[in-house]
């Protein structure tokens, strides 16, 4: 028998039944729906992390000292100090694909401004810092050239320290505060910034220059080494050039022979992003994981229904066999039947995750975004959930014999 | 000489039981020739269903040859039968059988389905053997809206509609009252009369009366041949 007449008779033989079909295709609808809300908002909520990925600018490049060794024991990056102020000198002077650059050496300390208290990191840095980041300040003034030069103790808060110290509006700008007992004179506060992809907090931090953390706060450490270095390419296709030029520039001032691995580590926000990516893709799958248990569920109900249709209907399969149905005619019938309520279920499916993600973007202001590979999954699944879980069914019915079926009540 | 519709040569027919096996028929020997009008007789029990089911192709024999229009058909597949039963064999039912969620032409249609190659041209077939039997008029009714003589006549047509060898009617008159079973065995008797060779199993002897030729049977052995 032809395809079409096969799913002309299934269809005939589901509407039969309306309701019951319906609350079998149920399972499947909510299945295929919760599997595409999954996967809208897995990938909504990768886009929204790239998205602020960049937002802390696209053109940016990290350059970190390298690893050290000790006994082949492997530390992680930054733990040999290999980067230089005048590392940093070089790069803004020798790389024309570098516009603006930056470097930080971070130290944490407690700070006290009155009765308060607080720990934070401290940035000591220079005048381009912000530049590179491009963060502005909500009051007051960055490092100016002369006062990195000339060492002054002068500080500027990430806005999470300025509320941890001071009561909410308080005017700062020209008060003092003491970190390592050392006076420094508060020059401006910078915007909030939120967290890094990695959950730290960029606002829990102040700023003060190199050349004062170096002689007032450092201790024993090397003059002139940094943690890391900041470099803005002049425009996002120039970060690979930018990236080369740093390199290569590194090796040659690290004299480090061809064969040698690098003493230091570049890292392009790109690459960040797709670390990132890669964290988000791996719980989209994991939701979607979890939403496929319920179209699992959602087979095992066509399962059962399709094997109390195949025993009401035993007396049909017996007609059926008596006027020439084969084997394989009877199999179909019922394969079709489990294919249609899981694929009918699959587009319904589609149209409630589709409708619901967009629901859900609305209402809580998430990202979701719904792609066309989803829905083509989504659409295959169902109709392997139905073949799979119609199978049993359906050759219980090809299997039965046509006089016993006859006889069948 | 044309070959006979049905010839069984030392038909055997067991069933494994509890212990042991039961032999339903036991030996049977019987040549039927195209056109006939038979009825095979007999006590529930006596093997005439079992004689039905192997005739119609439903059932294989344990033992002995069946050949059905000179061709030995004693030993095919499940799908070799079907394709027989579909082009050379048209079941009547006592209960009818129809499909309850499908028209009385829609039921008609449903041997055509099965048939390899398919019919271009269904409907009009359909709607031919519903003719042939009275029912053209009531080709849209479900079997629900149809009496039982209705019923029967439009599973008639359904038995007819792919131009079997052979009708085989399984107590046909059994759920009729006498007057609609009378009627029922004057259509067979005209199709018959058009040459369609026709058996008939029952245990009522008003319906043996109105056959040509009556085999009855008594623990799986053919115990009368006659005909009238």
């Amino acid at each position: 028998m032809g395809i079409w007449l096969t799913m002309q008779m299934a269809l005939r033989a589901l509407l039969a039944y309306k309701v019951r079909t319906l609350l079998t295709m149920l399972g499947i609808i909510i299945g295929i729906g919760s599997v595409i809300v999954m996967i809208s908002i897995g990938r909504g909520a990768n886009a929204s992390i790239q998205e602020q990925i960049h937002s802390l600018g696209s053109n940016m490049l990290m350059i970190f000292s390298g690893t050290s060794k000790s006994g082949g024991v492997r530390s992680g990056y930054g733990t040999k100090p290999t980067l230089y102020v005048s590392d940093v000198a070089a790069i803004a002077r020798d790389c024309p694909a570098a516009l603006n650059v930056a470097h930080a050496t971070i130290q944490n300390e407690q700070i006290v401004a009155g009765k308060r208290n607080w720990g934070a990191r401290v940035y000591g840095t220079t005048e381009s810092y912000v530049v590179v980041w491009d963060w502005p300040l909500q009051e007051g003034e960055f490092l100016s050239e002369s006062q990195v030069r000339a060492a002054a103790n002068v500080v500027i808060l990430g806005a999470a320290v300025y509320e941890n110290l001071f009561e909410p509006g308080a005017e700062v700008i020209g008060q003092r505060l003491r970190i390592k007992n050392v006076p420094f004179r508060i020059i401006g506060i910078l915007s909030p910034k939120g967290r890094t992809p990695s959950g730290q907090d960029q606002d829990d931090t102040v700023f003060i220059p190199y050349t004062t953390m170096e002689r007032k706060l450092a201790g024993q450490r090397l003059p002139g080494l940094v943690n890391f270095i900041l470099v803005s390419a002049q425009s996002g296709e120039l970060v690979e050039e930018a990236k080369r030029e740093v390199e290569e520039l590194l090796r040659q001032r690290h004299r480090l022979q061809p064969g040698v691995d690098d003493d230091f580590t570049v890292r392009t926000l790109d690459e960040f992003a797709a670390m990132a990516g890669k964290t988000t893709n791996t719980m989209t799958w994991l939701l979607a994981a979890v939403a496929a248990i319920s179209l699992l569920v959602g087979g095992i109900g066509i399962m059962n229904i399709m094997l109390v249709s195949v025993t009401e209907r035993t007396r049909e399969i017996g007609i059926r066999m008596a006027v020439g149905a084969r084997k394989s005619d009877v199999l179909f019938q019922f394969l079709v039947e489990a294919m249609v309520i899981s694929l009918a279920g699959g587009i319904m499916g589609t149209i409630l995750g589709v409708s619901s993600a967009q629901l859900i973007a609305r209402l809580a202001g998430w990202m979701t975004i719904i792609s066309l590979d989803s829905i083509l999954l989504a659409t295959i699944f169902s109709a392997v959930v139905g073949i799979f879980f119609g199978f049993y069914p359906a050759r219980k019915a090809s299997n039965l014999d046509p006089i016993e079926a006859l006889r069948h009540n | 000489m044309q070959p006979p519709i049905i010839q069984f040569r030392d038909l055997w027919k067991g069933y494994p039981m509890a212990g042991g096996r039961v032999d339903a028929l036991k030996g049977v020997s019987v040549r039927i020739e195209a056109g006939e009008f038979v009825a095979i007789m007999g006590p529930s029990g006596s093997g005439k269903s079992t004689m039905m089911h192997i005739a119609g192709l439903l059932d294989s024999p344990s033992q002995g040859v069946y050949e059905l229009g000179g061709e030995n058909v004693s030993a095919l597949s499940r799908d070799q039968r079907a394709d027989i039963r579909n082009r050379k064999i048209g079941f009547v039912f006592q209960s009818f059988n129809l499909l309850s969620r499908c028209t009385a032409l829609e039921n008609v249609e449903l041997p055509m389905l099965y048939h390899r190659p398919a019919f271009p041209d269904r409907r009009q077939r359909a709607l031919a053997a519903l003719r042939l039997v009275g029912m053209e008029a009531r080709a849209a009714h479900l079997p629900t809206k149809l009496s039982g003589g209705q019923q029967q006549r439009a599973a008639i047509a359904r038995a007819l509609v792919n131009q079997p060898a052979l009708i085989l009617a399984d107590e046909p008159t059994g759920n009729l009252d006498t007057r609609t079973g009378q009627e029922i065995m004057e259509l067979l008797a005209g199709l018959n009369a058009q040459g369609i060779t026709i058996i008939i199993v029952t245990h009522d002897p008003e319906v043996g009366q109105a056959v040509r030729r009556r085999i009855k049977l008594r623990d799986g052995l053919i115990e009368v041949d006659e005909v009238a």
